[in-house]
């Protein structure tokens, strides 16, 4: 097993299919449609910054909310020791099969006016609300489609650590805040860090969710870049420059949090 | 450390209320009677009978598993044979070529999908300009963009047990005379083969459940189950989608049952073989 030329297929599909695109739209970012150098794309960008601020925003809103919600969840379900601790990858992962558009659908009629909620809230007498086609509503997609891929790795972070980290800390006098705060959360850290990169990505490029859940009114840039290579503002070199803008604010949060993260970077699904 | 209470369990069950109360949604409302997603009409299965004339979800369905299947298959054999051809790299080119590797998960699928689609319209127009093909993006181009996004999952699957290969056994096959591919398929693969079709399963998984990396590579005439349903939902979904998830739901359920049964069977089995040896 000492050849590495097994490998060489792959290397090549890679070079053809990675690295190849991303210099094709570097290339397409720069340049003009008539093919000459050009920075207009760059400029043409500025009209969109309220898009970038709000993608970014909602992004860190899910996150944040995701954070707290999927924390304690993955806490407590590494805790729990019968047949749920055995069962949570998969209870965790089951909703994940059912198309991720169809399950984004089905909360807008949980969240229409004339939908299951009001009606609940018309038992008290209140409402309706107006829930769907607002930010919250696109916001609240984010984390139910996302929340599974923070739990997961906080989840197999802490069910990895070792009870005899945790019984030394006991012995040695710690009540169950300090184990948690000096021990359990620093060792579950990576776990947090992944479940942050793989929730906040795919939040901050959608524009399904904002579609389906925002109405036509809230502009995302997953919806600006599907508008300039599908949609009517038909224009790929300014989507391939929006595109390279959200790649490059993308890569370099992920590398300053995992800087400050001591750099453990080796968590996935 | 300590036992739940009653309050930490009941964040746990109103966790999963929030991850399971779509899903239920869907499902019962595909046994409506009546069109509306608001009221109850009674119990039908009108839309499961109707789901199998539908033709365009039906077509959907097949180009869907298709590209799914042979995505899994052809990029669990090239990320296997990558993995451990990466393995046996100086320490410099394996650090570059996990970092590439690493490109298609880190990166935002959109950008994945665009950037592809960039490369396909221009090597499509390239080859058709030199050869007067009239190709252009289809189920090609989707299964090209399926593999890409599915080797780093089965490469990431299969690394680990790689790892915790001894690096003497196959040495000790090939000093007993064993060489090559024999020795690969006899003593490697059976070592690696729970990463191997641990990566097979999420290759699957995540080629049938893509949405934006196909629709931006999938060309105007060739649609996948996702993009029917995007392309509907944007107005409204017909319930025959509803049953189609439905029983792929069901499916998926019934699988993972069966799959934990047998694992705990096993286990319970080789638990007590364990006891029948220590007993002698």
């Amino acid at each position: 097993m000492k050849s590495k030329a097994i490998s060489f297929p792959y290397v090549g599909w890679m070079g053809l299919f990675v690295i190849a695109p991303i210099l094709i739209i570097t290339v397409y970012a720069f340049t003009s449609a008539t093919g000459g150098f050009t920075l207009a794309n760059f400029q043409d960008m500025a009209q969109y910054a309220s898009a970038f601020g709000r993608s970014f925003l909602l992004a860190a809103v899910a996150t944040v909310v995701c954070v707290l919600i999927g924390y304690p969840m993955a806490y407590y379900l590494a805790r729990e020791t019968g047949w749920l601790h055995r069962m949570a990858t998969m209870l965790i992962m089951l909703p994940m099969w059912m198309n991720f558009l169809l399950r984004t659908y089905s909360w807008k009629f949980l969240l229409e006016r004339n939908g299951l909620i009001n009606a609940f809230f018309d038992l008290f007498g209140l409402g309706p609300f107006q829930m769907i086609d607002t930010q919250g509503a696109i916001v609240l997609g984010m984390i139910y489609n996302f929340l599974p891929y923070m739990v997961l790795p906080i989840f197999s972070v802490i069910e990895k650590i070792d009870p005899k980290v945790i019984e030394a800390a006991q012995d040695l006098g710690a009540n169950s805040v300090t184990v948690f705060r000096r021990v359990i959360f620093p060792l579950s850290l990576p776990g947090v860090l992944s479940g942050i990169t793989m929730v906040f990505i795919p939040s901050v490029s959608t524009f399904a969710i904002s579609r389906l859940l925002g109405g036509s009114k809230t502009l995302l840039l997953g919806n600006l870049i599907d508008m300039q290579f599908l949609g009517g503002a038909y224009n790929p070199h300014l989507g391939s420059a929006i595109s390279l803008v959200m790649m490059v604010i993308v890569m370099v949060c992920m590398a300053l949090m995992n800087h400050f993260g001591d750099g453990e970077q080796g968590v996935t699904l | 450390m300590k036992k739940n209470g009653i309050l930490s369990r009941l964040f746990m069950a109103l966790c999963f209320l929030f991850l399971y109360a779509p899903i239920l949604v869907l499902v019962v409302f595909s046994f409506n009677a009546s069109k509306s997603k608001a009221v109850w009409a009674g119990f039908s299965l009108k839309w499961y009978a109707e789901l199998f004339q539908n033709e365009m979800i039906l077509n959907a369905l097949w180009l869907t598993l298709a590209v799914s299947a042979l995505a899994a298959i052809i990029s669990t054999v090239l990320g296997t044979a990558a993995a451990i051809g990466f393995r046996n790299m100086k320490h410099r080119s394996r650090s570059v070529c996990m970092t590439i590797n690493n490109i298609p998960l880190t990166n935002a699928d959109i950008i994945t999908g665009v950037s592809m689609m960039l490369l396909f319209l221009f090597g499509i127009s390239a080859v058709n300009g030199l050869f007067g093909f009239k190709w252009r993006m289809g189920f090609a181009t989707l299964l090209i963009a399926h593999i890409t996004f599915d080797v780093p999952n089965v490469i990431l699957s299969v690394m680990p047990k790689l790892r915790q290969l001894d690096p003497n056994i196959y040495e000790a096959a090939q000093d007993l005379g064993d060489h090559g591919f024999h020795a690969f398929r006899k003593v490697i693969l059976p070592e690696i083969m729970p990463g191997v079709v641990n990566g097979l399963i999420i290759a699957f998984t995540l080629s049938i459940d893509d949405f934006v990396i196909s629709y931006f590579t999938a060309g105007s005439q060739t649609q996948t189950l996702s993009m029917v349903i995007y392309s509907m939902a944007k107005k409204r979904v017909s319930p025959e989608i509803n049953a189609l998830s439905t029983l792929m739901f069901v499916a998926v359920v019934a699988l993972m049952v069966l799959v934990n049964l047998r694992q705990t069977r096993q286990e319970r089995l080789a638990k007590r073989q364990r006891e029948k040896l220590t007993a002698q």
